[in-house]
């Protein structure tokens, strides 16, 4: 929850809620953006994720470095499962809800 | 011991280490808190502390969100949740927590609807996908997952969605140093500051420790050569009799913050006058509470919450280790009745818990080297 996960901006999805569609290690998951009104990420950006939120803009260095990082934590497989499951009932990626 | 070799840059990580012997002075005991929990993982992850001469001393810190947390909320939490039409909504975190009749997984055996959820915007759309039943979530978190919770009932109340509501545990950093630097039995020379927390609330809110207290703070990355170059500014600092707020992890945290998540935050949320905190007692200004004019989504004006305090077990010393007085290894209770496998005390149960992380990386090693396995 308190470690930050990498994940690459896919697209930015137009509408009144700011939100995205980010990718986590082959993973796609459809993120929030609306705390960093103030310095929208673009398609191709890379962001850290916590719960669901993309919380900060950072280098593809950066991002690959922290990756790396939660593998050697033992994190990783936490961080993608974590990723895997934003979206909770989402009727876009078909899941309905899960328990 | 360590090997250097195993790091992704072991040039770097040695230069690290030789430039902390060097300016660590023989004469001087140096003891350092690293606030965070995710450092304190890195640290025993890393070994670290075999990199560092034996006169600096890491404290773990009340940066584990999970361990902080009193029993008696987890209680509270669960006595609302125990009302038939309640769905309990939680992080993974808080799923093995012992409350005193069981964990939220343990209720969930018993029949109760648990449900784990990865955002905030997860329980607001279960509570939207199940109109007939009120999602409760069970908020946790410092400043790193605050601002999600705020955006999430911002969210709801423009929905207006009316089954939703939040149970508010998250609690702020500063106040915990405080009341660490105000504790009699802790001397501290610095501190390695919070990584994530400080993306939202950036660098300023910890300059009164340098100003007033005379403390420096370096505000750090988590990887192995982050930490260390950390302890390398914080050396430098004493050595030459300052005390600062700097910066070590500039690529991610910027000295204003994040200003929407702090716009969030104050939209939604204001201070509790008081708040309790495990093994710490009661912090003055420590916590969050949802405002009057959410009052709709908050579950503690929404229900009748038993407000239930529940002191510890008493052999359990996890006040004690969560200041840093004692190590993990130190209190009674540990790598016998406590495991992360039976956890008594919540330190125990988090990844991030000082106790967890020195069971699973110190204990185990030493356990596998004495030819003798831990229990699992």
């Amino acid at each position: 929850m308190c470690l930050a996960i990498p994940g690459q901006i896919v697209e930015v999805v137009p509408g009144a809620v700011a939100g995205a569609v980010v990718e986590v290690v082959g993973v796609r998951r459809r993120i929030d953006l609306g705390l960093l009104l103030d310095d929208m990420p673009v398609a191709g950006d890379w962001v850290l994720i916590h719960v669901g939120f993309a919380m900060s803009k950072i280098s593809e260095n950066d991002a690959r470095e922290q990756m790396e990082l939660l593998r050697m934590l033992g994190e990783c497989e936490a961080a993608v499962e974590e990723v895997a499951g934003y979206g909770l009932g989402d009727e876009d990626d078909g899941r309905g809800q899960a328990s | 011991m360590k090997y250097v070799d195993e790091f992704r840059d072991p040039r770097l990580i040695r230069r690290a280490s030789d430039e902390v012997r060097r300016l660590a002075d023989p004469a001087r005991h140096y003891r350092l808190m690293e606030v965070c929990g995710g450092h304190t993982h890195a640290i025993y992850r890393f070994g670290l502390k075999d990199l560092l001469p034996d006169n600096i001393e890491l404290i773990h810190g009340p940066g584990c969100p999970v361990c902080v947390l009193p029993m008696g909320r987890i209680d509270d939490g669960l006595a609302i949740a125990a009302r038939a039409d309640v769905i309990f909504a939680a992080f993974g975190d808080m799923m093995r927590v012992p409350g005193t009749t069981g964990s939220p997984l343990e209720h969930k055996a018993r029949g109760m609807d648990v449900r784990i959820v990865y955002s905030p915007l997860d329980a607001l759309k279960l509570a939207q996908a199940n109109p007939g039943k009120h999602v409760l979530f069970f908020a946790i978190g410092f400043e790193t997952t605050a601002p999600s919770t705020a955006l999430t009932l911002l969210r709801a109340k423009a929905l207006g969605v009316s089954n939703f509501s939040v149970f508010c545990n998250h609690v702020t950093i500063v106040p915990a140093i405080r009341a660490i630097l105000d504790s009699p039995d802790m001397r501290l020379d610095g501190f390695i500051g919070p990584g994530h927390v400080s993306t939202v609330i950036g660098c300023r809110p910890y300059e009164w420790i340098a100003q007033n207290e005379r403390k420096p703070i370096v505000v750090s990355g988590f990887e192995p050569l982050d930490i260390l170059q950390s302890v390398v500014m914080l050396l430098e600092q004493l050595h030459a009799g300052e005390a600062r707020v700097e910066n070590q992890y500039k690529r991610v945290v910027p000295w204003e913050g994040n200003r929407a998540a702090l716009r969030a935050m104050a939209e939604v949320f204001e201070l509790r006058p008081y708040f309790e905190w495990r093994g710490m007692g009661f912090i003055s200004q420590s916590a969050l509470r949802v405002r009057d004019s959410f009052a709709q989504w908050d579950a503690e004006q929404r229900f009748d919450v038993p407000g239930v305090r529940v002191t510890d077990p008493k052999a359990a010393q996890c006040g004690e280790v969560l200041k840093g007085v004692l190590k993990p290894a130190q209190c009674k209770l540990f790598g016998r009745e406590c495991t992360p496998e039976h956890p008594i005390g919540a330190l125990m149960v988090s990844s991030e818990g000082s106790c967890a992380a020195y069971y699973n990386y110190e204990h185990r090693k030493s356990l596998a080297m004495a030819g003798l396995d831990a229990h699992d």
